[in-house]
């Protein structure tokens, strides 16, 4: 070490010097997978740049041009690098289009849960008793009915209650909402564990002692404490909620199919399965199932890195 | 045991209550059975007339009470699309879906157990690696997606020409890449052998299995990863325990160490876990029964989703509850017998 | 020959910041019916040393070095069914904690049939009349209700006497108790190690008593060994070892047992704490801690920061300690110049 600078190590410095960067360094698979990962992030949210037709165009698609197969298959159409799906759209825009809409409302979602959960695991483990009892058996009846079905329910009630119309003008803004209050549970419980295990220790007492504020206490002390926790499992939520939108959509109850996220092209494809077109539905897929994997395998590293101890299943 | 039922019954009321709530919130807002009931036609008087005998004007409170009471007694209402009711419909409906339930369940079990517990004692085998790589890709695979690329592989089939058929290696290879695709995906056939009442099954002969394969396979492989990486893991924490270690230093065999004193061990978090993991296959059969067109209650609560069928989607998550319920039960009935710890009194002794 | 013969064990660890030393150079031996005591604080090596002795560390940790002979067969180089023979049928082992160490999913019985069963071909019907016999044995309440029960049932006092049962189940020539009554109520450790002492010298089993506690091996034991961050420091007679410790460290534990303490002062502490073994000081690894080098007259001599010592004789101990050679020498020199 230099003692040329007496500066406090800046935060760059000191994630440098940390375990997650070293490990990061030294796992191949993690590096792949952040590599992949961002490739798909980058360019779903550059679609309208990447992308050779934009696809909620009606005017540009060409209904005689559809099931055209991808290049590597006869009868190909030089035009369309990864053929056109059943209503002749470019296959490869409308991947990079879907992938935005799923990555949107999986991040949407996924931020939603985490405010709803670290609010009420917070309040649950801070304040206790009645809240606590409260929340706690919420959470649990709710988890019981596992978050998929909640999510399918809320979403046939809402888009019964609704109508179809308006479910589809604000299908985004309605997958976060039902995705959101489906999953809090998760990160409840999480901060909750952790926000009890953080109060018995003596710097919370400290903190009370002292005349600070329980509110103070709770978002100063105790939740950046909780924080890798929170981290690891917003990894697994991310693409939870990505594969529940894929399944709510391909049950007709999220995206339209003039709005497309990987779950709805996955479901418009399908009825076009049999008649020999399988790349419609197949290559979406194996899309939905490349960034899944890529972000379950980062939350697998990270939970290995930062807290053995969760380690459970 | 008694105490045991008790507070389990409590809680089965607590759990079906708030269920019986939501459920009648949805049927109170969704729809409008005058609508369904009359046509257009009728003028707004007559309507109301209707309102006013159907009870429809009354409080919440006592429109709920009717229902709970009508519920009680098995009466859902009759179904808008079936015209008969709906607790009828869903009693021909549930067999398909207990069916691939079941064998779903039968494929979890008898894989998930043997791998979870080798790739524990092994961690650092080949094999072992492997099924934790392919357990993460399974779980990476959204349940409907394996259902459809099962059907394109088993069912549709596949012609590979990647390597060049002149040669006679490429002719092989291609040969060998390439499936048939001759097993059926759609419904649950026609060779079904009828046991009673609405209960025809698919496992008394080969059709009938035959169209229950991939179905199940789809089901069951969602879950599978999940409890091969559950057994393996808390088969390794108990690998690490003193008890085990004592037993190894009473020179007893391996095979007893692993099977008798860690595998049972490892049961019990996984047999809670299970018991959770219930409520989630329901979920997952409404996306396998749609893909596959298997004719079960998840398939028939979509369409009833889609129809607006309110009777029925309420009798639907009504039943799923008390499956709910019961499923729960047996799993910590199972639990109290496995576990000597607990004195099935509700509280560990 | 003796019935144990340990000489020259090495354990090592193979951690990922690379290879720790847990155990290094330690050699004893123990006949039959003979009760030997392990001393040293926590982390000193003294269970890794016992559960090499069957061959029972657990991966990352392995016997580097060295041997055990146990009736002229060597038990490291054994092969696992070979060592399934001894464990439990000769050599019988009470852990530490016996909240712990029974499994909780199986009752008391099949704990103990099983034991039976794996080294001998009886009957459960048999096996089950053993285990009654041997409850019979460690004096526990009603011993015919025990079988059936589980271990959640038993309060920890009764589990370390089945504990104890089960360790004597097949008469075997040693026991190895690797701290026996640390984890019990302070009012039965007497009674559970009284037990264990009297089992012992009825069956004319030999004991290998593993500890922390001085005062206890100094009433039990009839010879020691004083590990000290991973190695033997002092071994000898139990009896020469406590009248006349000549280590540094077996000095310092010496005096901080409260009997030794003056009424209303503080007790003796050896400063400082054993140091972690993936990070041992140079030389003798006991010198941070080392009161030897203050002199009489106020100067001090250099930390023994070179070597590490070897083995000195004085009486019938063997002692690692340059100092002490170093004041035999002088002694020595100053006699023979008289």
């Amino acid at each position: 070490m230099t003692m040329t600078t007496n500066k406090a190590p800046s935060r760059l410095d000191r994630f440098r010097d940390s375990f997650v960067w070293y490990s990061f360094k030294r796992d191949r698979t993690a590096q792949l997978c952040l590599a992949v990962f961002l490739c798909l992030v980058v360019a779903a949210f550059s679609a309208p740049l990447l992308a050779p037709t934009d696809p909620y165009d009606l005017r540009q698609i060409d209904i005689m041009a559809s099931e055209l197969p991808p290049f590597w298959i006869d009868g190909a159409d030089e035009q369309y690098s990864l053929g056109t799906d059943a209503q002749g759209r470019d296959l490869w825009s409308i991947i990079l289009y879907g992938t935005r809409v799923s990555l949107l409302i999986g991040f949407g979602a996924v931020i939603l849960q985490a405010l709803l959960g670290v609010t009420f695991g917070l309040m649950a483990g801070y304040l206790g008793g009645r809240v606590d009892a409260f929340l706690m058996r919420l959470a649990d009846i709710q988890l019981s009915f596992s978050t998929l079905m909640v999510a399918i329910v809320v979403g046939a009630v809402v888009k019964a209650t609704l109508g179809g119309a308006f479910y589809s003008q604000y299908a985004v803004l309605m997958l976060v909402l039902i995705i959101g209050l489906a999953e809090w549970p998760q990160y409840a419980r999480t901060v909750r564990a952790s926000v009890l295990a953080e109060r018995s220790k003596e710097y919370v007492d400290a903190a009370r002692v002292m005349g600070l504020r329980s509110k103070r206490i709770m978002f100063r002390h105790v939740l950046p404490n909780t924080l890798s926790p929170i981290f690891v499992i917003s990894t697994v939520q991310i693409a939870n909620a990505i594969i529940s939108e894929a399944a709510l959509s391909f049950l007709g109850l999220g995206m339209p199919e003039t709005h497309p996220s990987l779950g709805s092209l996955i479901k418009a494809g399908f009825d076009y399965i049999q008649s020999g077109s399988w790349w419609i539905t197949l290559i979406p897929g194996a899309v939905l199932v490349v960034l899944v994997l890529s972000i379950n395998l980062l939350g697998d590293w990270l939970r290995d890195v930062m807290n053995p101890r969760l380690y459970k299943g | 045991m008694i105490a045991f039922l008790i507070k389990r019954l409590m809680h089965a009321v607590l759990v079906m209550f708030v269920i019986s709530v939501l459920a009648f919130a949805i049927q109170d807002n969704l729809g409008d059975p005058i609508q369904q009931m009359v046509g257009q036609s009728v003028p707004e008087s007559e309507r109301e007339a209707l309102r006013e005998r159907l009870g429809l004007n009354d409080s919440f409170l006592v429109q709920y009470g009717r229902f709970a009471k009508n519920a009680v007694q098995g009466d859902f209402g009759y179904s808008y699309f079936y015209r008969e009711p709906a607790l009828g419909v869903i009693a021909r409906h549930l067999p398909a879906t207990l069916e691939l339930v079941f064998a779903a369940t039968l494929i979890i079990v008898l894989l998930s157990v043997p791998i979870g517990v080798y790739s524990a004692i092994k961690p650092r085998a080949v094999l072992s690696r492997f099924f934790m790589g392919a357990s993460i890709i399974g779980i990476s695979i959204p349940v409907f997606l394996t259902a459809i690329v099962l059907i394109q592989i088993f069912s549709i089939g596949i012609t590979v020409s990647l390597f060049p058929e002149s040669t006679g290696w490429g002719a092989w290879l291609n040969g060998l890449l390439s499936t048939q695709g001759n097993m059926p995906s759609f419904g649950r056939g026609y060779d079904l052998v009828h046991v009673v009442g609405h209960w025809d099954t698919n496992m008394a002969s080969w059709d009938g299995l035959k169209h229950l394969v991939l179905p199940a396979i789809s089901l069951a492989s969602i879950m599978l990863p999940l409890f091969i990486r559950l057994i393996r893991a808390e088969m390794m924490e108990v690998l690490q325990s003193e008890y085990v270690k004592y037993a190894r230093a009473k020179g007893i065999s391996m095979r007893r160490v692993y099977f008798v004193h860690a595998l049972k061990n490892t049961m019990l978090p996984v047999i809670t876990v299970g018991g959770v993991q219930i409520g989630t296959m329901v979920a997952y059969t409404i996306l396998t029964e749609t893909v596959f067109q298997w004719p079960g209650m998840g398939l028939m609560f979509l369409d009833a989703i889609n129809r607006a069928d309110i009777p029925l989607i309420v009798a639907y998550l009504m039943i799923v509850g008390v499956i709910f319920v019961v499923t729960n039960t047996i799993v910590d009935l199972i639990y109290g017998f496995v576990n000597p710890t607990v004195k099935l009194t509700g509280k560990p002794a | 020959m003796a019935l144990l013969e340990v000489s020259q064990l090495d354990v090592r660890f193979a951690l990922r910041q690379g290879e720790v030393k847990a155990i290094r150079d330690v050699s004893f031996t123990l006949e039959r019916g003979e009760r030997l005591g392990i001393v040293g604080e926590s982390g000193a090596g003294k269970s890794v040393a016992a559960f090499s002795l069957l061959n029972l560390i657990s991966k990352p940790g392995f016997i580097a070095g060295g041997s055990i002979r146990f009736e002229g067969q060597t038990l490291n180089t054994m092969s696992e069914r070979g060592l399934r023979k001894i464990r439990g049928n000769r050599i019988s082992m009470i852990f530490q904690d016996p909240m712990m160490t029974l499994n909780p999913v199986l009752s008391i019985g099949e704990q103990m049939v099983e034991c039976l069963k794996a080294h001998r071909r009886i009957s459960s019907r048999e096996a089950r009349a053993i285990a009654l016999d041997k409850l019979r044995q460690v004096q526990i309440p009603s011993p015919e209700k025990r079988l059936d029960q589980y271990p959640h049932e038993l309060s920890g006092g009764m589990r370390q006497r089945i504990i104890i049962a089960i360790a004597l189940l097949l008469d075997p020539d040693i026991i190895i108790a690797d701290e026996p009554t640390t984890a019990l109520d302070v009012t039965i450790q007497a009674e559970i190690m009284a037990l264990l002492l009297d089992l012992c010298e009825q069956h004319n089993v030999g004991l290998i008593l593993i500890t922390h506690d001085l005062g206890v091996v100094s009433q039990v034991t009839q010879r020691m060994l004083v590990m000290y961050a991973g190695r033997v420091i002092e071994q000898g007679p139990t009896r020469e070892i406590i009248n006349d410790p000549q280590h540094p460290y077996t000095q310092g534990l010496i005096n901080a047992l409260p009997q030794m303490a003056t009424p209303g002062e503080k007790l003796n502490q050896i400063r400082g704490s054993m140091p972690s073994l993936s990070n041992l000081p140079s030389g003798c690894a006991f010198h941070p801690r080392c009161d030897f080098i203050k002199r009489a007259d106020g100067q001090t001599r250099p930390a023994c920061v070179e070597q590490v010592p070897g083995f000195v004789q004085t009486g019938n101990c063997q002692v690692a300690c340059h100092m002490v050679a170093e004041l035999l020498e002088d002694r020595r020199l100053k006699e023979e110049s008289q």
